[in-house]
């Protein structure tokens, strides 16, 4: 494009400046102005105070700025320092801070009594809580209580949890809602590198000539970075592939969009593989220096029943063996089950291997939340690895984040039933080092792993977990097959604390209502997905007498008897915390900056080493942990090696039959931020997208004479629901293919989704099982 | 050489007004947007010094409400 020009470079440059913002205005993002709602509050002339913050909302990280007077958060723009988004915002981010001020904010905390939620202090609930805690612990053993958090708690929110309930309570009964998000990475990167999170950075986007998306609708969930490729491809006509199971805006902006059957990604990667080996493309000496081949278990199951228990037997073989597998997955054996054709395998093989691209793959939910998760990871990684294409500008597989801190809080700081914030709870070393750090007795940590998030519910219902504390997520909307975890939760001998910040389906269940302080009215750090720690001061004062979630936690363990570990003062320990925190980081592995680095920048990306970000891991040039003299050094791995691994193609936990003929899959929009319950609360994204619906392929609508806004009914094995239709709008599933986003309250869609599960990561497949459709 | 656009939000009433005073500064182009709440302006300095002291003069324009970029990122080592 810009080699064809015949104007002058400054025009040029003018003209993509011109078109990149009329582009952010007029097409992709309706949305992305200030809500008038927002702007009237501020008065003319008004002499705001600006500080910087990361977003609230998902893992992309944008640095905002937020403009407050007389205590009240009033405006809200991209910082331009930030190089995460240089200024932009998306839809959500722009009304961001309308989310602290909806009418029904939690103020007080609240307490069931006989079936009635009646106003208590701060201090009767939480000397309530610590003594429930307590007295279930003498009742029923201490892995019957539980804490279940998430990927927006701060980073010292996980921190502080982990210590009490891995370090003091001593049950590792800890975990997160990235559970159902972002374990599958995790599993990926620790059975590819054997360390976790991604080796490259948002600047990859400013050098790498092809993206890849696999299954992941950037320009709805994470806009802002889909932004940086469109503004890549008006500056240097750089390809953008959209590689899906259902067309999207996404799709619609990409240069190429290929779609596949569901969960045969696995076998579309595979061949690619077998393209790059078969015609030669392979980086023959990347692949002999720095890489190895093994094979694990197949068959694995699902882990539809309780107390399923899955451990991969890794295997290592030669390149023959895994040239022999692939043998299986060429492009004409595979195109029958995958739905693309064998041209469309071979040209995207040809863009993985032409010399001349760099490539970067980008994947969100779509290769996650998959029953086979963990193996689609590796087969991404495995591409990049048979060209040499990884840890190096622009040639970078990425696997994104959704939520603003899993990566911060869930993945470095640990808070999932296994692992420490260094290392895992399996390991005497590791324990060892948390023990001392933590000023505990090694003895208090449990060296066996407990419960993942679907089996945690599952010992919820069952009652082999009678306490659960649920901080800052709503797993009543969240969570698969809800309705078995919904009854569980509700059962007698259960006891729930639900610390958040608006009512929603989930403090319906609970025992005790913490109001909880959000994002800047109290002081924090998010962790984004490129290894980006960001820090923010409080600005505001939260209301009533919400208080924040780390400081809940510590009240709590106090009143435990954990005053010596909990020595924190309440002015400073938020510092004080993440002090402590570094020290179980420190080394050029994993180094986090200082504070006073965090205050100063917008910022920083870990390993922090000798004053530097490190923006690429595993390559000599970039990275001072790799010591192995050679240009890349893959040190997760005791030989320093990165794994291909040979990941053959299953089918999923429940597929269409003649019961129930179509594929269901759930996901998320532009407007609202994951379950709704703070983008609900903001006008103008509540009337932009007021209520959930049921996306069909025109024509399937055709067929059953449905037209959009035409009650559809769905049913599945496990209930049964009626939502609008939606046809040929925003999103077109594929034939005898469904998608209903999973935002709105009042239509449940996980009433009907199935608790299947990656065996290896256990995060569940939201994206397939199979339904009946109806006109209603 | 910064060249960087913005989305550029009037007060109410007052898109005609800031149009005609972001005209009138030299190193500035303004382009209606479809969405007609707003305008797009994209700014051409030599340097940051000008760049920043021309932010400072339209961010002072009275009928201008607020000023978001959009891009203009400096990345001139893609330009080659």
């Amino acid at each position: 494009m810009y080699t064809s020009t015949q104007i002058d470079r400054r025009s040029f440059i003018k003209k993509m400046a011109i078109l990149s913002a009329m582009t952010a205005a007029a097409s992709m993002f309706p949305g992305i102005i200030f809500a008038k709602e927002q702007e009237a509050g501020i008065p003319a002339g008004a002499n705001l105070d600006w500080k910087k913050a990361p977003c609230r909302f998902c893992g992309v990280g944008c640095g905002v700025l937020i403009g407050t007077e007389n205590g009240k958060a009033i405006a809200v723009k991209g910082d331009p320092k930030s190089p995460v988004n240089k200024g932009l915002c998306c839809v959500k981010g722009y009304h961001s801070i309308m989310a602290l001020y909806g009418k029904d904010r939690l103020t007080k905390p609240l307490v069931k009594k006989n079936g009635k939620y009646v106003e208590t202090s701060m201090k009767e609930a939480l000397d309530l809580i610590a003594s429930k805690m307590q007295e279930t612990i003498k009742d029923h053993g201490k892995d019957a209580v539980s804490i279940y958090g998430s990927g927006q708690w701060t980073i010292p929110d996980g921190y502080v949890a982990s210590k009490l309930f891995k370090g003091c309570i001593g049950t590792n009964n800890v975990e997160a809602n990235a559970r159902l998000c972002m374990a599958t990475a995790v599993t990926g990167f620790l059975t590819s590198f054997g360390i976790d999170e991604p080796m490259g950075c948002y600047e990859d986007i400013d050098y790498a000539d092809t993206f890849f998306l696999w299954g992941n609708n950037m320009a709805e969930m994470h806009p802002v970075l889909f932004s940086r490729l469109l503004d890549q491809r008006l500056k240097r006509g750089v390809k953008i592939i959209d590689f899906a199971t259902r067309t999207t805006r996404t799709s619609m902006a990409a240069d190429k969009a290929i779609l596949f059957n569901p969960q045969s990604d696995l076998a579309v990667g595979n061949a690619i593989c077998y393209e790059i080996i078969h015609n030669g493309w392979m980086n023959k000496a990347f692949v002999e220096e720095h890489c190895n081949f093994s094979k694990g278990l197949t068959n694995m199951g699902y882990g539809l029943e309780d107390n399923y228990k899955f451990k991969d037997k890794p295997e290592k073989i030669d390149f023959e063996a895994y040239k022999e597998f692939l043998k299986d997955y060429t492009p004409e054996k595979v195109t029958q089950l995958t739905g693309v054709s064998v041209k469309d395998i071979k040209y995207m093989a040809a863009q993985f291997a032409d010399p001349n691209k760099k490539v970067m793959s980008f994947w969100c939910m779509g290769a996650n939340q998959h029953s086979r998760g963990t193996w689609m990871n590796n087969i991404i990684y495995n591409i990049h690895l048979l060209t040499g294409k990884i840890s190096e500008p622009g040639n970078s597989p990425f696997s994104l984040t959704g939520q603003p801190s899993a990566c911060g809080t869930v993945r470095e700081v640990g808070t999932l039933t296994h692992k420490l914030p260094h290392g895992v709870v399996m390991n005497k070393k590791h324990r060892e080092f948390a023990a001392k750090i933590w000023d505990i007795p090694v003895t208090n940590i449990d060296p066996k792993p407990t419960y993942h998030t679907v089996e945690m519910f599952r010992a919820l219902d069952r009652g082999d977990i009678r306490f659960m504390w649920i901080q800052v997520t709503n797993p009543m909307v969240s969570m698969p097959k809800l309705k078995r975890y919904r009854d569980g939760a509700k059962k007698e001998g259960r006891f729930i604390v639900v610390s958040d910040v608006y009512p929603t389906p989930t403090t319906d269940i609970a025992d005790v209502i913490l109001p909880s302080a959000m994002w800047i009215e109290r002081e924090g750090m998010y962790g984004n997905s490129e290894r980006r720690t960001q820090y923010f001061e409080q600005m505001v004062n939260p209301p009533g007498e919400a208080m924040s979630d780390t400081w809940q936690l510590i009240e709590v363990a106090k009143r435990m008897g954990f005053e010596k570990q909990f020595y924190y003062k309440e002015e400073t320990h938020i510092e004080e915390i993440y002090n402590e925190y570094r020290k179980h980081h420190v080394g050029k592995k994993h180094n986090m900056a200082p504070l006073e680095a965090l205050k100063a920048e917008s910022g920083v990306l870990w390993p922090y080493v000798d004053g530097k970000s490190t923006q690429w891991r595993f390559n000599a040039k970039y990275d001072p942990a790799c010591t192995n003299g050679k240009d890349f050094h893959f040190y997760g791995k005791p030989d320093g090696k990165a794994i291909i691994w040979q990941r053959p193609y299953e089918p999923a936990a429940e597929e269409p039959d003649q019961e129930y003929p179509y594929w269901l899959g759930t996901g998320r929009v532009v407007e609202h931020w994951h379950t709704g319950s703070m983008t609900r609360r903001i006008p103008v994204l509540h009337k932009s997208m007021p209520q959930g619906y049921v996306e069909l392929n025109p024509n399937d609508a055709k067929r059953l004479q449905i037209k959009t806004g035409d009650k559809v009914k769905l049913t599945t094995r496990r209930g049964e629901i009626t939502l609008p239709a939606s046809v040929d709008e925003r999103g077109v599933p594929a034939p005898m293919q469904v998608f209903v986003p999973f935002f709105d309250e009042s239509m449940l869609i996980n009433d009907l989704t199935l608790d299947s599960f990656c065996p290896i990561s256990k995060e569940p497949d939201y994206k397939k099982c199979a339904v009946k459709v109806e006109k209603a | 050489m910064p060249i960087t656009s913005y989305l550029v939000h009037p007060h109410e009433g007052k898109k005609t007004e800031l149009t005609q005073v972001l005209l009138q500064l030299e190193q500035c182009e303004v382009i209606p947007a479809e969405n007609k709440d707003i305008l797009i302006l994209v700014t051409d300095t030599d340097n940051k010094n000008q760049e920043a002291l021309l932010k400072e003069k339209i961010e002072a324009i009275s009928s201008l409400k607020l000023l978001a970029m959009v891009s203009g990122f400096n990345t001139p080592k893609n330009l080659s």
